[in-house]
C-alpha cells in the first residue's frame, strides 16, 4: 500500500520539471510539450486525492483535462505551424518584435 | 510489490522529462515524452484508475504525441537547435520551480490532511463513473463536444491555408 502522499509528492516534481523545461528551452515545441507535461501532473494529482478521498471526482476532472489538453494541443500545434511558415523559425530567440 | 512498480514507475516518468531537458534533438524530445506519458499511464493504474489509465496511454502517448512527432516532420529543421548561452535564464527557472515545489509539497500536506474520509468509491467502479458523466457532468461533457469541434474547425482554419495565400 503506497501511501497517497508519495503520489502527490510525485505529482509536484513532475510539475516543477515542466516548468524547469519551459524555461530552459528554447523552441516553441518543446515548450509546448513542457506545459503538456504539467498537465499530466495535474491528473496524476487530482487521481492521487481522488483516491485518498474516495471521491470518483478527481476521475472525472482528469478525463475532461485529458479532453482539454487533446483540443489545446491541436490548436497550439496549428499555431506554430503557422509561425513557422511566416517566420522560418521557431525559435523563441528569434520572435522578439515586442522587444522594443 | 507495488512500491517497486511505483519506484521504477517514477524513476521512469521523471528521467524522461530530465532527459527531455537535456536533449536538443526536438524528435527525441517527443518520444522521450512519449516514454514519460507510458509510465505515467502505469501510475494511474496504481492508483485505482483504470479507465483513465488506458486512455492516458492511447490518447497522451498514442495521439497528441503522434500530433507533435507529425508537427515536427513538418518543420524538417535541418540545423541542429544551438546550445543555449543564458545560464540565467536556467537559475531563475530553476529557483522559482523550488520556490514552487515547496509551495506544492505544503498545499499536498494540506489536502490530504484535511480529507480522511472512508472510502466510499473504489476507483475501479467504471460503471459508477459512466453515471456520473452522464449525470452530474452532463453539461461539461456536452460542452466538451463543442469544444472539440471548434478546436477542429479552429485548427483546419489555421493551418489548413495554402502557403503564401
Amino acid at each position: 500500500m503506497i501511501p497517497p502522499a508519495a503520489f502527490v509528492a510525485m505529482a509536484a516534481l513532475l510539475f516543477i520539471l515542466g516548468i524547469i523545461a519551459f524555461f530552459v528551452k528554447k523552441d516553441l515545441l518543446t515548450q509546448f510539450m513542457a506545459v503538456e507535461v504539467m498537465l499530466n501532473a495535474g491528473n496524476l494529482a487530482f487521481l492521487a486525492l481522488a483516491k485518498a478521498l474516495g471521491r470518483a471526482d478527481g476521475q472525472m476532472v482528469v478525463l475532461f483535462v485529458i479532453t482539454v489538453a487533446a483540443a489545446e494541443a491541436v490548436i497550439g500545434l496549428a499555431i506554430i505551424v503557422l509561425i513557422f511558415r511566416q517566420r522560418r523559425s521557431i525559435r523563441t530567440d528569434d520572435l522578439k518584435d515586442l522587444k522594443g | 510489490m507495488a512500491l517497486v512498480i511505483f519506484i521504477v514507475l517514477s524513476v521512469l516518468c521523471a528521467g524522461a522529462v530530465v532527459a527531455m531537458i537535456a536533449s536538443r534533438n526536438q524528435a527525441h524530445n517527443a518520444l522521450f515524452l512519449v516514454l514519460a506519458f507510458s509510465s505515467l499511464g502505469g501510475l494511474f493504474g496504481l492508483l485505482d484508475a483504470p479507465f483513465a489509465a488506458v486512455v492516458q496511454v492511447l490518447v497522451y502517448a498514442g495521439a497528441i504525441m503522434v500530433l507533435f512527432l507529425f508537427a515536427i516532420m513538418m518543420f524538417n529543421l535541418r540545423q541542429p537547435v544551438p546550445p543555449e548561452r543564458k545560464r540565467l535564464r536556467a537559475i531563475l527557472g530553476t529557483g522559482l520551480a523550488v520556490i514552487l515545489f515547496a509551495q506544492l509539497i505544503l498545499a499536498g500536506r494540506r489536502a490530504l490532511a484535511e480529507g480522511s474520509a472512508a472510502a466510499a468509491f473504489s476507483g475501479g467502479d467504471i460503471a459508477h463513473l459512466g453515471r456520473l458523466l452522464f449525470s452530474d457532468y452532463l453539461y461539461a461533457f456536452e460542452i466538451t463536444s463543442l469544444l472539440i469541434l471548434a478546436a477542429l474547425v479552429g485548427a483546419l482554419a489555421l493551418a489548413g491555408k495554402k502557403e503564401g495565400e
